[in-house]
């Protein structure tokens, strides 16, 4: 037994399969919506900044004078 | 202005002609990865959508394909990851039952449970080279990844195939 062979008999290719849908319709929704993934960088950025506050906690006027 | 700098000047219109003219190769992709059409379909809108938030970084004179196939191949082996047992074998086409269906039975059902057990960068390049039959070059391509590295992945899988059925008793 070729184990190919067999692999391509258990699992049978699919071959040009189509979409069930347009997928356009769904496109459009997604371009409305948000990421769906949480902007890591932003909280790594504030977190940074949160810090620095407790380490220079004059910092925080500083902050907020140019906010 | 060409089709492909005009998507990259920000025109929609150019981006839903790219989108109706690839979407069914980069769905047919992913599903042929992750062999499950609903969350095909989901990927491959989601493999749009980072191609239209990445569009500023195209080179309008790159294959746009290629481009769509690599990302929707770090999209589809996130969902092997994330999903390594659900994804599997619910949808798959069975083959036809053959006279000596009974004897063979045991050997393909020990082979599909030992195929869902490799690990998803070793599963998608079986899948793609040994069941859907896709060159190396492209499979090489859309992994970014080297011919060799396809061949090395290849290797492993069909070892660890046999491993895996060994186990099980089956020997091929």
């Amino acid at each position: 037994m070729n184990l190919t062979e067999e692999l391509r008999k258990a699992i049978a290719p699919l071959g040009d399969t189509e979409p069930r849908q347009d997928l356009w319709p769904h496109m459009l929704r997604r371009l409305d919506r948000q990421p769906r993934r949480a902007p890591y960088l932003d909280w790594a950025l504030a977190a940074v900044l949160l810090a620095s506050f407790f380490v220079f906690p004059k910092a925080v006027l500083a902050f907020f004078y140019q906010m | 202005m060409e089709l492909l700098e005009r998507f990259v000047a920000d025109d929609m219109d150019a981006f839903e002609t790219l989108f109706r003219q690839f979407q069914r190769d980069v769905y047919r992709w992913i599903v042929r990865i992750i062999r499950d059409p609903a969350a095909a379909e989901e990927l491959t809108v989601e493999t749009f959508w980072r191609i239209y938030r990445s569009r500023a970084r195209f080179d309008p004179k790159r294959e746009f394909g290629a481009w769509a196939r690599r990302i929707a191949t770090n999209l589809a082996l996130d969902h092997l990851h994330r999903a390594p047992r659900e994804s599997e074998l619910d949808t798959d086409r069975i083959a036809e039952p053959s006279p000596d269906h009974t004897a063979r039975h045991g050997v393909r059902d020990a082979l599909r449970r030992a195929f869902r057990r490799l690990p998803p960068k070793l599963r998608a390049v079986a899948t793609l080279a040994l069941i859907e039959e896709q060159p190396q070059a492209v499979i090489a391509e859309a992994l970014g990844i080297s011919i060799t590295a396809v061949k090395t992945r290849e290797f492993r899988a069909v070892r660890l195939l046999r491993q895996s059925l060994k186990r099980m008793g089956v020997e091929i």
